[in-house]
């Protein structure tokens, strides 16, 4: 069941990528900057939260609300606010394919 | 950083050396017979742009670029933090890693020796022991040079010896806190900022409030007195002058415009062209900075005699093919600090150019660098600087993005944490 999971889902995020994103690495590229305070791939080494394997939906949310004002924070509004709405979107769908542990 | 203490070669020499090598080399193919590796990248300098890229060119070609890193060090001694060291809050230890993951779990092949010269037409990095490495792309993260030829009185090892920089972290790190801690009470220490830009905008204000943190504990009739070449503080202006007239008043002297004209390093004494002459207990010299020497050998500093140009896609180097530089080095993209997150987002972007090059795509047409900076007003508290900087095909460089990054409201201990686990996480990414 969990090997049909995977195939399929490789199968989505495959189409997704050909679909949307001419260039496959450039969720990977952009959440790369990210790692200067949350560790790379998103695992974190410090008290700064870890991004990996959060959900899409949990990282895109947070990143939306630092960037209108709804969420308070200390360094993240001001850097929300310099990414686009399609940046943040691939940001946040890359760490959710990203492992807690790291590689 | 470690390197451009080793640059001894003269010029004629290494010329007469790589017209030789070059007979031998096979031109644009340094990887050939290498079975399924995608290409050689040499990586010159360990530091926070160096040794990323060397990590980052490992893991986003799932080990198909082969990636030889040249530095003489073993470890990574972190300037960013290392002002807490002079304050006595932390030890040099707490910001030392080792650089052996990189080999162990990258298999990045590190060569603990100084680069002596480059070609960049045969693409060939000459080591100090005589060693060639070809190379199909170089990165080159020089770190800075100090300039002390630009300073009068400081131009020999002597004066060298006696009045620190204290810019690049390590045993001068400890040996200007050993100054400071021999210093007796009601001393003064002095420190002399160049006009910018030099390395860290915000690090000799940090320093400042470090040794201030200090002496209001320890030696509280003692003075620090910020002799800044520029009009006014470069970074984080109120937030620093705040902390001097509150957490600091009667401390901290800020005075501006004062471009030193000459060091008498016996007297620990400045002078400057009209203003009042300055003797200090402890003195603190943080002369102009360029490019590390590397740079200038390979030809490829060509801002002001100082910085190297890139092309912000790639970061190569607009004078050399198939060179990236990174870091410190770089003439900067505006409003774009020199500073360990800006040389750590400098090599993602090369590290993505060159893996999508040496696989035979096109490189990233929309770049961005975050850059993060805490600097510590007391010994827990600080103040953040953030900007965002994208791609901007028009004007070809990095842009600040507006209205986005900005500075912390006021020192608070919460983003203190926030700072050390900066530091842990810039250090594994470069790292671990």
């Amino acid at each position: 069941m969990r090997t049909i999971l995977l195939v399929a889902g490789a199968f989505l995020l495959a189409t997704h990528a050909s679909a949307q994103a001419p260039d496959p690495n450039l969720a990977r590229n952009l959440a790369a900057t990210c790692a200067i305070c949350h560790g790379t791939n998103g695992v974190s080494q410090g008290v700064v939260a870890s991004l990996a394997g959060n959900t899409k939906a949990e990282t895109q949310v947070r990143m939306q609300e630092f960037k209108s004002g709804k969420r308070t924070g200390t360094i993240m509004p001001q850097i929300a606010k310099g990414f686009t709405d399609e940046q943040i979107d691939l940001i946040a769908g890359f760490f959710a394919q990203q492992s807690r542990q790291g590689k | 950083m470690t390197m451009d203490k080793n640059f001894g070669m003269k010029r004629r020499e290494f010329l007469g050396w790589a017209a030789a090598a070059g007979a031998l080399a096979l031109p644009g193919c340094a990887s050939m017979g290498g079975g399924a590796s995608k290409g050689k990248v040499v990586v010159v300098g360990g530091g926070f742009g160096g040794a990323t890229a060397a990590k980052y060119i490992r893991m986003w070609s799932a080990g198909t670029i082969e990636v030889t890193l040249v530095d003489p060090a073993s470890e990574l001694v972190s300037c960013p933090l290392s002002n807490l060291v002079l304050g006595g809050s932390t030890q040099i230890s707490a910001l030392t890693t080792s650089m052996s993951t990189l080999a162990s779990r990258h298999g990045v092949k590190h060569i603990r020796e100084a680069a002596i010269a480059i070609d960049t037409d045969k693409r060939v990095v000459r080591l100090a022991s005589g060693t060639d490495l070809p190379y199909d792309r170089l990165v080159l993260s020089p770190g800075i040079d100090l300039n002390y030829a630009q300073v009068p009185g400081m131009e020999g090892q002597a004066a060298q010896d006696a009045v620190l920089h204290a810019w690049k972290a390590g045993p001068q790190t400890v040996a200007l806190r050993r100054q400071l801690e021999a210093m007796p009470d009601g001393g003064t220490y002095a420190l002399t900022i160049p006009v910018a830009p030099y390395r860290c905008p915000p690090g000799p204000y940090e320093r400042a409030c470090q040794v201030a943190w200090y002496f209001k504990r320890s030696k509280p009739r003692s003075k620090v007195l910020i002799l800044d070449a520029n009009p006014d503080v470069t970074s984080k202006a109120g937030l620093f002058k705040k902390a001097w007239n509150e957490e600091y008043k009667g401390i901290v002297e800020y005075r501006p415009n004062h471009a030193v004209s000459s060091i008498d390093a016996a007297t620990r004494t400045v002078r400057f062209d009209v203003q009042d002459t300055v003797r200090a207990d402890v003195l603190n010299v943080l002369p102009p900075q360029s490019a590390g020497a590397i740079a200038r050998q390979a030809g490829v500093i060509t801002a002001n005699n100082r910085w190297c140009e890139v092309d912000f896609l790639t970061f190569e180097s607009i004078r050399a093919k198939n060179v990236h530089i990174l870091g410190d080095a770089i003439q900067i993209a505006p409003a774009m600090p020199k500073s360990a997150s800006m040389a750590n987002n400098h090599a993602k972007v090369a590290a993505a150019a060159i893996v999508a090059i040496l696989s035979g795509q096109a490189p990233n047409p929309t770049p961005v660098c975050v850059n993060t900076c805490y600097s510590f007003i007391t010994d827990k508290e600080v103040v953040h600087v953030a900007s965002v900087h994208q791609y901007d095909k028009d004007k070809k460089t990095l842009i600040a993005v507006q209205g986005a990054g900005g500075l912390s409201p006021s020192m608070n201990a919460l983003e203190g944490d926030f700072a050390w686990s900066w530091a842990k996480n810039v250090w594994a990414d470069a790292m671990a």
